[in-house]
């Protein structure tokens, strides 16, 4: 691992193209190179685009030379994950199920992006079918932590979390239906937001759990994720650039019973220490309580596993050799489960909708960790936590799928990193996204502590 | 059904299906299915004991 570096932001780089200090031809060629450098080693990306992305930095160039201004992404490199369809290429969701898949069309959120001038580098590496957390299983190999090859960057957006950090793409789109934007942006000193549910459109992206999927930006910074949220956004609710206003008088309650019984004492310590910098800064912080966070797994199993069986039932009956053993079994699973253990789980759903929102009453956001432990080694069955050997798959959902159940809008920020340099990130919810924004640009340097964004390797 | 009796039943269902890799993950959903169950949102037909104030309506 190498010294600490700044992320570059996509607003810095867009600030640098209307000087005419760079061009987006440059910084598009620049992206192209670190994926030709370093890909082979990380595998972020299923399909690299270096023509169409290229051609389009070229037109974006152009445009803004003729007074053409489309806005903050124009001429702005990013990755997609290979999740979402982009018209005349395969949706992969990395899986051989969808060998032989072309997208007739654009999602929603891609026309959104090319409409705003947007230059997409290519389409990223995720776990199969975004059915787990750490980019093992995928037909087109695993992705590597850009800082630590042995580790996993965390998922399912995994290759979007190392494009972005790898210096492939200035941000990237990903999905979380548990935490797989802000799981792999924790693992990966990234911002991540999950938008309110139902926020930003899910037309045109392979579900894996209707009720629970959500499309956001993984990127540098709080503005970055903003910026971005603007533009994919049904109604965004956002004018203007954020503006940072004073930590003081900022209220957050931290959700400690439950959430914090399985935690790293790394992720424990920069958790403690981002407490005191927030105190220090006049945020006052109290503790709340999910009085029901104990059946947070058990909703989210059966809500999750039978919507994807549901929409897996004809592959798995036709071409059941083409998904990873692993991923098979998961949705096999979910077949099993019985109508009124699901309806029980949606209900779950609700009463734990109210708890957050009651948690949340007179406060800002909740504050607590994004990931329970650093990145996890490749190949790991288990962590040992807390003394207790885990299922990987369970620490790392641990604190983040509540938040896919009740729809609240949650981003990870960078709040530290462990003795060997692994990020840690601290999660911000809130009730609406554009709130909870403006509160994460507020604390965002206390959140950080002057550390500047992830380690660049 | 008893998640005991369904997790039997699936269990014999995914070995007859060639599917041994399944027996973990039944076994996760039987746990979850029964904690599900025990909630103190859940009604009682019988009337004999009341939701919690915090339960939504039931689904449907």
């Amino acid at each position: 691992m190498s010294g600490a570096v700044e992320l570059p932001s996509l607003l810095e780089l867009g600030r640098s193209l209307r000087a005419g200090e760079t061009t987006s031809e440059a910084a598009t060629e620049r992206c192209l190179g670190a994926i030709r450098d370093r890909d082979r080693s990380i595998n972020a990306f299923i399909t690299v685009l270096a023509d169409t992305a290229l051609e389009a930095a070229r037109a974006a160039d152009r445009e803004l030379r003729a007074g053409r201004d489309r806005g903050p992404l124009h001429g702005v490199p990013i990755s997609i994950k290979d999740i979402l369809d982009m018209a005349g290429l395969p949706t992969t969701a990395a899986s051989h199920v969808r060998r032989d898949h072309v997208a007739a069309r654009d999602a929603t959120v891609i026309a959104r992006l090319r409409d705003a001038g947007a230059v997409m580098v290519g389409k990223t590496n995720l776990h199969e079918f975004a059915l787990g957390t750490t980019n093992e299983e995928s037909a087109y190999g695993p992705v590597h932590h850009p800082l630590d090859a042995t580790r996993s960057p965390g998922g399912s957006s995994g290759g979007s979390a190392a494009s972005v950090l790898a210096g492939m793409a200035y941000a990237s789109i990903g999905t979380d239906t548990g935490g797989s934007i802000r799981i792999p942006s924790a693992a990966c000193g990234l911002v991540g937001l999950k938008p309110r549910f139902r926020e930003v459109p899910t037309q045109g992206v392979v579900p894996l759990s209707a009720s629970l999927d959500h499309v956001g930006p993984l990127c540098a910074t709080v503005a970055d994720a903003a910026a971005i949220f603007r533009i994919v956004a049904d109604a965004p609710g956002l004018d203007g650039s954020l503006q940072p206003g004073a930590a003081r008088g900022v209220r957050l309650g931290v959700p400690r019973r439950y959430f914090f019984d399985l935690l790293d004492d790394e992720v424990a310590s920069a958790f403690d220490a981002t407490c005191a910098r927030l105190a220090a800064a006049g945020v006052t912080i109290d503790d709340v309580v999910i009085p029901h966070a104990s059946l947070i797994p058990a909703a989210y199993l059966h809500v999750a596993l039978t919507e994807a069986a549901a929409f897996h039932a004809k592959a798995l009956e036709t071409r059941p050799d083409d998904y990873t053993p692993t991923v098979r079994a998961r949705l096999e699973a979910g077949r099993y489960v019985l109508a009124e253990d699901y309806l029980r789980a949606l209900r779950a759903c609700g009463v734990l909708r109210h708890e957050v929102s009651a948690a949340l009453e007179g406060r800002d956001a909740l504050l607590l960790p994004s990931l329970a432990v650093p990145a996890t080694p490749l190949g790991a069955a288990t962590v040992r936590v807390s003394g207790i050997d885990e299922p990987v798959r369970n620490v790392t959902l641990r604190l983040t799928q509540l938040f896919n159940l009740t729809g609240h809008p949650a981003i990870t920020v960078p709040c530290g990193a462990t003795g060997t340099g692994l990020p840690i990130g601290a999660q911000l919810v809130g009730t609406s996204t554009p709130a909870l924004l403006q509160t994460a640009a507020t604390l965002e340097t206390h959140i950080r502590g002057g550390r500047g964004t992830a380690p660049r390797p | 059904m008893t998640p005991e009796d369904w997790l039997e039943s699936a269990r014999a269902d995914a070995i007859r299906r060639d599917l041994p890799d399944l027996q973990a993950m039944l076994e996760g959903l039987a746990r979850t299915a029964a904690a599900l169950r025990n909630a103190d949102w859940n009604d009682d037909a019988s009337g004999a004991s009341e939701p919690a104030p915090a339960a939504p309506p039931p689904a449907g």
